[in-house]
């Protein structure tokens, strides 16, 4: 591996880790709204079907930019762009 | 004693798209005829014997369990699709039904160790196209061409980049977000593999014993249940996208 490669392979490592930061926001987004979802169940358990499958998709939907970074995470780790 | 090179585990790690099994060109576009395209008539197959098995012999009295299943498969569907999108919305289930069963078995294959169909982005595309086209036949539908049109300039002309863009960005986010998570999931597994049998080696052990049980928890949460519920959110987003694109539903 010359110096160049080994600059870009690290470049990507570290581009690969920074873009997994984006995780932090679906992880606060769907904890709260897992959080109302029990609320929200404790006060009326009768309409627990309704709720989990809403809060499910909501929690999908809230994801999506997590699985974004994932993604781009993925790219730069193994099939490596810019070399 | 020579240990045979199945038992040795993974040495190396390597992540990749599916298989190229031929190409050939029409026009000067190459087009490649991928692992996917098999799994696929794989998955088609199987769910082509799974519908034939389980309606053979369909009876009003003493029904058996067979069509038991296949009576609550359909009612389960109809309900999802009657409870989400409302009652003129029925004729959606065959797609819905359709697309729901292509995804769990499409992913469920990861479990017998083939490439999961899902993890392949082609696929999640061609099936968000799909909804796009439907979203789109449905605005057109119930506006006219002149109502989907001018639906762009809403509620100002000066909107009309963003409103491009959303459209846009619909099925893009339906397909990227279940290719993500199949994918990544897959990926997470050949690591977890891969860092076992590292681990077993580090051990002293030539044969990867740790790689036995263990994956298996995560394989519940990576391959069972995060592929139901990428199958259902499919179908569930593509189920609100469609009716969000009629008219508000008056009570009939």
């Amino acid at each position: 591996m010359d110096m160049t490669e080994a600059i870009v392979f690290a470049g990507s490592a570290i581009g690969a880790g920074l873009a997994m930061i984006a995780g932090i926001g679906p992880g606060i987004g769907e904890g709260y709204a897992v959080g109302k979802a029990c609320e929200a169940i404790a006060r009326q358990p009768e309409a627990s079907g309704a709720v989990t499958r809403t809060m499910f998709v909501g929690c999908a939907v809230a994801e999506s930019t997590g699985i974004y970074g994932l993604i781009i995470a993925l790219l730069l780790m193994f099939l490596k762009p810019f070399t | 004693m020579a240990i045979p090179k199945f038992l040795t585990g993974s040495e190396e790690l390597s992540v990749s798209g599916p298989k190229i099994i031929t190409s050939f060109q029409i026009g000067g576009v190459t087009i490649n005829f991928t692992e996917t395209i098999v799994l696929e008539w794989l998955v088609m197959a199987v769910i082509l014997f799974t519908a034939w098995f389980l309606t053979r012999n369909m009876k009003v009295k003493g029904i058996s369990k067979r069509q038991v299943l296949a009576e609550w498969a359909v009612e389960a569907l109809t309900n999802l699709v009657r409870d989400t999108m409302g009652k003129r919305w029925l004729k959606f289930t065959p797609y819905i039904a359709t697309v729901f069963s292509f995804s769990i078995f499409g992913s469920l294959l990861s479990l017998t160790g083939l490439r999961a169909v899902t993890s392949d982005f082609s696929v999640l595309v061609s099936w968000a196209f799909i909804t796009f086209v439907l979203i789109t036949a449905t605005k057109i539908r119930f506006g006219g061409v002149g109502g989907y049109l001018k639906g762009f300039l809403d509620p100002v002309p000066v909107m009309l980049p963003l409103n491009i863009l959303s459209e846009v960005a619909t099925p893009t986010a339906l397909a990227l977000r279940h290719f993500g998570n199949i994918a990544g999931g897959g990926v997470i597994m050949a690591l977890i593999y891969y860092g076992l049998t590292g681990a077993s080696h580090a051990l002293g052990l030539d044969i990867p014993i740790l790689t036995v049980g263990i994956p298996a928890v995560f394989s519940l949460y990576f391959d069972l249940f995060s592929d139901f519920m990428q199958a259902f959110i499919f179908c569930m987003l593509t189920m609100v996208f469609i009716s969000n694109a009629g008219p508000a539903e008056d009570e009939t």
